[in-house]
């Protein structure tokens, strides 16, 4: 899925071959499930669906971002150092969303603490770099960096759901779990607001989803 | 010399970076497939964290913090550069990755051709960032508990990563559900093992 596309110069901007670049991260090239990328900040933020979702906003815009700009330099950045001038690509975007944050959603900043930060260090994104950016126009980049972003995304809303749900018996905040079931002798299960569970619910996500779709199974 | 030895022992078991944090979550479970590799990615982790930890610790309270700048003069005294912590740590982690690599390669070629593959990927290894910024937030007293902070939660990534690794090369001989194999008992594992480290969390040190 990342051989260079030289000869797409009247290529429609949603051609098939675009549709799929978005598309293809959501599900049989999931950078969380198959390609293992970027998994540090899935684990620590997903108890409450709020977070989960601050953070999936975040990633999308400076995985986007960032794979814009760098395609547009790609041919200027000596090979040698490309590694520090991605670094300080995505330090740079980072600084923004999290003043921004700061700024406008100063609760979920706090609760969020090192883990915006470490959006830099997020493995899917340099990742998506080297393996796109660097060799590709900045349209189809654009549509990598949405696309993989997504990806993580969805899975970072999946258990964030299921925490939130099992864990607090809330959705964003709000009570969803009708009070007759707590008074019929239902409780909720504190043990999904611990973290270890995020790596459980991890691990049970890649079961089904390696279920449904036997090419991902892992043979060795 | 008490609180050395006990923020020491703090970040290895109660604050482990895998277990505890989950960061370098990435590289932890893409080389721990075998024992010896583990071992190398773990020195180079350790050696890495325990020497940008206290550089970092040198930045945060020297130039980027509230009144760091004091010691240039009186007109310094207000100025607040925390907004540029990230690129900086982020940098000066590049930077000494980069250093201590051409150093290896001059001074010991061997332990080069060990570490070798692992030093640039560190660079992007989240425990590296996250070892930084979690200093930043402890605000340690002095440079000595940096330090020992570093050298700490490097010491736990080591155990983390060669533990996994060894548990992994014994499952191959398992009967694991063939969709749950690989990748999908290794988070399970890894879950099981947090929950375990969860015992260390009440003790006071």
């Amino acid at each position: 899925m990342s051989e260079p596309n030289k000869n797409n110069k009247k290529e429609a901007m949603f051609s098939p071959k675009n549709q799929k670049l978005l598309s293809n991260p959501l599900g049989k090239d999931n950078p969380i499930t198959v390609q293992v990328l970027g998994i540090c900040s899935v684990l620590a933020i997903t108890v409450q669906l709020r977070t989960s979702l601050v953070m999936a906003i975040s990633v999308v815009a400076v995985m986007g971002l960032a794979n814009v700009i760098i395609s547009i330099l790609r041919k200027t950045i000596p090979p040698r150092i490309r590694i520090i001038v991605q670094l300080t690509v995505i330090a740079s975007l980072v600084i923004l969303v999290d003043q921004l944050l700061k700024a406008y959603v100063y609760d979920v900043s706090r609760q969020l603490s090192v883990f915006v930060g470490l959006i830099i260090t997020n493995c899917i994104i340099m990742g998506r770099l080297e393996a796109f950016a660097l060799n590709n126009k900045p349209w189809p980049s654009f549509l990598d960096g949405v696309g993989n972003a997504a990806g993580y995304g969805s899975v970072l809303l999946m258990v964030g759901f299921f925490r939130e749900l099992l864990g607090s018996g809330t959705l964003m905040g709000y009570q969803v779990i009708p009070n007759f079931l707590y008074d019929l002798g239902y409780e909720n299960n504190g043990f999904m607001i611990l973290p270890p569970m995020a790596l459980i619910t991890v691990g049970i996500i890649i079961w089904v989803h390696r279920y449904r779709d036997r090419n991902l199974v892992d043979i060795s | 010399m008490e609180d050395l030895a006990s923020i020491f022992v703090r970040a290895i078991f109660i604050d482990n970076m895998v277990f505890a944090y989950f960061l370098g979550m990435c590289s932890y479970l893409a080389v721990s497939r075998t024992v010896n590799t583990s071992v190398g990615l773990g020195f180079a982790v350790i050696f890495v964290l325990g020497i940008t930890v206290p550089i970092n610790y040198l930045l945060e309270n020297f130039v980027l913090g509230r009144g760091a700048l004091a010691w240039l003069g009186p007109q310094f005294a207000a100025v607040d550069l925390s907004f540029l912590t990230f690129i900086m740590f982020i940098a000066i982690i590049a930077a000494m990755v980069q250093l201590v690599e051409m150093v290896i390669e001059k001074v010991s070629p061997t332990l080069h051709n060990t570490l070798g593959i692992f030093l640039p990927l560190i660079a992007v290894n989240c425990a590296i960032l996250g070892g930084s910024l979690f200093m930043q937030e402890r605000n340690f007293v002095n440079i000595g508990e940096a330090f020992s902070f570093g050298l700490g939660s490097g010491v736990g990534f080591f155990l983390a990563i060669v533990g996994i690794a060894a548990i992994r090369e014994k499952i191959r001989y398992s009967a694991v559900p063939a969709p749950l194999r690989g990748l999908g008992i290794t988070f399970i594992i890894t879950g099981l093992i947090g929950i375990g480290f969860m015992s260390f969390m009440g003790i006071e040190l």
